[in-house]
Parts: C-alpha cells; structure tokens; sequence
C-alpha cells in the first residue's frame, strides 16, 4: 500500500509498504477514505519532536472503512465508516475510567522514554514519534487501529467525510480548549493563533456562550476568514500591539480568558522573537513560547489560560511571577477526544456546525511532499489540507 | 486535578535501596575510616617530600582516599568482594551479594483478581520479557526457564515460602539451584476505589562466583526499569487482557 513516511526534517516521502494486519485482539485494520495534515505534524516535519525514525507512518487525522476487526472487537463491523481518534486509549484504566482518554496508562509500548522525559507518559499517538508510541499513521491505505472497541465512532449515513472528518482531533482539540476557559455568561475570549484550532475554538467559544471573542494572527487571508466565518474581531500583530489593543477592547480589564492555538513554534516579532529562534537554534530551549508570554501578561486577574497549542520540551522565560500575581488558571494538553465526539457528531448531525469550512486544500496521497511544503509555509491562503488516498 | 493523578498513577516506592548505583558501596565502614585517614596522611607526607619520590607516595595514597570517601572499591568489584553492611535481611541471598529491587505499580483490578492471577505462576511468563515459562512442579515448587538478551537460556526451582491469600506471595530459589534469587509480591487495595498497589520486592545475587549469575545478566544493568516494564505490562494484560505493541507494523525505507 501506498503510505506517507517521516524520512528526516523536512522530507516526507510516499512509499510503498507491506499491508497492516491485526496484532492484538481489540485491533481493527480500517481502510483510509480521508485523512488531514494536522498542524501539529508540522513540528515532525520541522524536527522539533524527539524519536522519530525514518519510514515512520505519519498521520493522526483519519478516518474510513473498517475491512477487519480482532477477534475481541465486537462493537465493530466490516464496512461500518468510522472516525478514528488520534489517541490510543484502552478505556478501562483509572485515567480512561475518569474521561481522560490522552492520558491513558496502557497505551504506550515506549512508555518509558516518556517516563524518562516527563515523568509519566500519556496515551499512545498515531504516527507521533516513538516516545508517543510510534503506532504507524492514518497518511496510508490502511492503518491498523489498536483498541478499536473504545475509540473510533461510527458515523451514519448522509454525513459526507469532509464534515466528520475533523472530530479525529482538531474538532474536539477546539472543544476541549473552549471548555477549559470555564466561559461565562459576558465573557471575552482572545484566541491567538487563527490556524484550524484557533478557527474552530472561536466556533467552539461561541458555542458555549462567549459574549466575545478576539482572534489574534499576523496572516490577513486566516484573520479575514476569523472574522467573515467565525465572527471575531481581529488583531494583526504585526501591525498592532496586541496588549495595547487587547485592553483597549476590554475597558482596560484584558480578557476573561485566553486561548493559545499557536504552541511551541511560535513566532514572535522583534528582538524576543528572534532571541528564541537563536536558542532553540543552539539546543538552548527547545520550545518558543512567544505566544504564551503574551497570553500571561494579556490575560485578566483571575483569568483562564487554555492551551491546546502542542509543547514537546523546555521553554525560556516563562513569566512565571505574572501568572502567579494575577491567579491565573492554566489548563492544557492532549484532547480527552473519545469524551467529545459522539455529542461533537450530534452537533454535526443536526446541521447547526460544520467545521468543513476550513479545508483549502484538497490533494491525494501521492501529493503529500508538495502539500507539507504548502502548508507548513502557508502557501496559496493554506488553512487545512486533506488527501485521498 | 492534575495533583490527583499525578500521585495515584504508577509510582515507585521511595524506600528502595533497589539497583545499586555505580560506584556503589562495597567497603564497610572501618575499612572507609582507616582508608581515609592513611590515604590522607600518605598523601600529605608524599607532597611535603616535594620530590618525584613524594609525588608518586601522594599517588598511591589518592586512590585510598577515593575509597574512604566513596566507600567504593574497583578491585573488591572486579573480585566480587564486599566488606560492607548486608543490604537486606532474612532472604536466600547472602547478605552483603545481593541487588534488591522494589518496584510498585497501581492496576484497576481488585486484589483477589490480580492474587489468583498471579499465584498461577504459568501465567508469569505472559507478561515477564525474559522469562520463557514457568513450569509447577507440585502446589509449591516450579521450574522457571528464562532466555537472556544474547539468547542463553537459564534454567532454575523455585519453591514458594510464604502465601497470604490476595495479599502476598513470596518465594527463593532451591538450595541447589544455579541462581541465587528471592522476592516477593504484595497486593493492597487502596481506599475509594483507586485499584490495588501491586509491590514487588526482588533480591538476586549479582557478584556469585559462578560464571553465570543468571539473574543478573537477564535483568542487565538497569533492573529496576526492567521490573517496571514487567509490571506494567502486568498491569495491561490484567486491565485490557493485551499487551501494547508495535512489533510487525509496516514501515518505509526512506530509500
């Protein structure tokens, strides 16, 4: 079969590779029909995440037809569409027993290169780097998908891929994100960073009755689509100073809560921006947090940071003294997506969302060296790319 | 939120003296004093010579000073000797010889599950790397076949000496057997529903004379994270009845 592989920084190759087959008795093998480029690959292409190997199966945004299940599946039959999760949860540990599907004990065959890095590892990824797993990726024919009895949700009949697609991570991603803010009735959400997560929780905001939201980006086709499509007003930080222009939109307050879609390759104006450069350039940090900078000193007294943007390792100053004098409320990581997606697809189901409004690019598997190279530079107003196999 | 799971997921226990770090002690106490103190006094009288003769006293009294300081000796290593305190106590393994490991980990199952499981030691090769199979020879003894990294195959009885029904199993190794090794497991259910605290203490000889010390060289240098692995893929197999792997997967050639 034809599949998407990781073949050194910036170069991804489509090759031909043997068929997956079932391994373990909860494993589905699913024909892929749609799979996505997800920001976060990006920073596997750009080499900021650690265990890659080359020939690993890229790919965590997929979905398709389930041609073979092991034999414990029984929730699960040949032909039913399903959407596959982007993590691997087992669905019967303490963490899975509590809803937090990422954070799943019994996932990760390499647990310990996470235990040596972060003390304890979460779930287990799709084509995420060896500390994550390294399960072979959706960017393929076929994948194999582990636990198939707990995370892929089967979608009926009269939802086209493309709507349903994105509940494999970035749908969810956006939802988790908004929730994390704990919005009330009156309240402002900034959100930096208008690629598909930051479009969709300004969506996702709304959705659980945020008063305002304000979307931050330096990209005029992605600002313009945040505020046409999604209805936020808009900061271009590149021709504005975001913390002067967020108090002033907020009598001077600074926003309830704030929303980081950016994560660890941010980037950042003048001297601070280019001094991150320099130290991740020089193994000095490995993460530029310029965007979380922001968001501490921006946000309200008392207010909430949620961080869906991904962070791999070390980051520099941190102001830690400003989150701590104003009481800020920070929560992030991996999305608990298995505890979303039903009530996501139902959303969907009676037509009141679609996140399909995102796509720019539409291209085949064969097509993804030039897509990666298209998305990762924003190329030709890209915004999110999805292939065919 | 986060404190909450934080604490509650696997954890090792903090009291373990378990795999000893390099250099490890392996001088009693006198021994370290008097090293000291005759290094240390070799040395200064040498660098008062203030001749090549002095330099080369000083030299030879540096090495006794590591000693006292460290408690490390690379000669007692190399020989397989130890002056120091025993590590443990009331085991098969000679005091002063044996490598412990203490190794916890916290499985969503009830203790009675996990016990019985266990107790069937057949089922111990499930979820061991090493460990081939086990054979139960009667209620008590077993035969237990392990295959090292290098594929050597060792071979050894064990007996059970102490069992407590969903609380503890604890066996040796049989007087005559080639590997010296004793441990135990420890099942305790903790309060409001968070699972049982699955606790394994191991003890083995790593410095027998005998030219294979089994045990040692299937648990490699760092026991620990191999007994961690252990249990957390007993925990996989008691949790979901698999084991996560990624062996036979398709890959690329990046060719």
């Amino acid at each position: 079969m034809r599949a998407v592989c990781w073949c050194g920084t910036g170069r991804v190759h489509v090759e031909n590779v043997p068929e997956p087959r079932i391994l373990n008795p909860h494993d589905a093998i699913v024909r892929v029909t749609l799979t996505a480029i997800c920001g976060s690959d990006l920073h596997l292409y750009d080499g900021f995440i650690p265990t890659m190997e080359k020939g690993d199966i890229l790919g965590h945004e997929f979905m398709g037809e389930v041609v073979e299940v092991g034999k414990s599946v029984t929730n699960l039959k040949s032909g039913d569409r399903v959407v596959v999760p982007f993590a691997i949860s087992c669905g019967r540990c303490f963490f899975c027993h509590k809803q937090l599907f990422s954070l799943c004990d019994n996932t990760n065959p390499n647990a310990w290169i996470a235990e040596k890095l972060y003390g304890y590892s979460g779930a287990a990824l799709f084509g995420y780097s060896h500390m994550m797993g390294g399960y072979a990726g959706g960017q393929a024919e076929y994948v194999r998908v582990p636990f198939a009895d707990v995370g892929p949700v089967t979608i009926p009949d009269g939802l086209s891929d493309e709507k349903v697609l994105f509940l494999s991570d970035i749908l969810p991603t956006a939802y988790q994100a908004a929730l994390n803010c704990d919005i009330e009735p009156g309240d402002t959400v900034a959100v930096w960073g208008c690629g598909p997560v930051g479009l969709l929780s300004i969506k996702c905001a709304y959705l659980l009755k945020a008063q305002r939201v304000i979307a931050i980006d330096r990209f005029p086709d992605r600002l313009r689509m945040a505020r046409e499509q999604c209805e936020a007003e808009i900061i271009n930080y590149e021709q504005t100073d975001v913390r002067e222009a967020l108090n002033d939109m907020t009598s001077g307050q600074g926003p309830d809560a704030c929303i980081d879609a950016v994560g660890l390759e941010a980037h950042g104006p003048g001297f601070l921006g280019k001094f991150d450069r320099v130290k991740t350039m020089l193994m000095q940090e490995t993460d530029r947090a310029y965007a979380l900078r922001q968001i501490i000193q921006a946000c309200r007294k008392g207010g909430r940071v949620s961080i869906p943007g991904v962070y791999g390792g070390l980051i520099d100053k941190m102001p830690m003294g400003s989150a701590f004098g104003k009481g800020l409320t920070m929560r992030m990581g991996q999305t608990h997506i298995q505890a979303y997606m039903k009530s996501l697809l139902d959303v969907i189901q009676r037509g009141s969302f679609d996140p399909s409004f995102i796509i720019s690019h539409r291209g085949r598997l064969s097509d993804a060296p030039q897509l990666y190279e298209t998305f990762k530079h924003k190329q030709d107003s890209c915004i999110k790319v999805v292939m065919q196999p | 939120m986060s404190t909450a799971i934080a604490s509650s997921r696997i954890h090792r226990s903090e009291r373990r003296p378990t795999e000893r770090p390099t250099p490890y002690v392996n001088v009693g106490d006198t021994e370290r004093l008097l090293s000291l103190l005759g290094g240390t006094a070799l040395s200064l009288f040498g660098l008062s010579r203030r001749s090549l003769g002095g330099l080369t006293l000083a030299a030879v009294g540096a090495p006794f000073i590591y000693r006292g300081i460290t408690g490390h000796c690379g000669g007692y290593q190399r020989l397989g000797i130890s002056t120091a305190s025993p590590v443990g106590s009331a085991t098969s393994v000679r005091a002063g010889h044996g490598v412990k490991v203490d190794e916890s980990i916290v499985i969503n199952r009830d203790p009675s599950t996990l016990w019985r499981y266990w107790r069937n030691l057949e089922n111990l090769g499930r979820f061991m790397r090493h460990l081939e199979c086990v054979e139960e020879i009667d209620n008590r003894r077993s035969r237990w076949v392990a295959c090292s990294a290098l594929g050597i195959h060792f071979e050894w009885q064990a007996e059970i000496i102490n069992e407590k029904e969903n609380e503890l199993i604890a066996w040796r190794s049989v007087d005559d057997s080639q590997v010296d090794t004793a441990g135990s497991v420890h099942f305790r259910e903790l309060p409001n529903g968070r699972g049982t605290e699955v606790r394994v203490v191991l003890k083995y000889d790593a410095h027998a004379k005998q030219l294979a010390a089994p045990v040692a060289r299937l648990l490699g240098s760092s026991p620990c994270q191999q007994i961690h692995e252990d249990l957390q893929h007993f925990k996989q197999v008691m949790e979901t009845g698999e084991i996560a792997t990624i062996q036979g997967q398709p890959r690329g050639r990046c060719g």
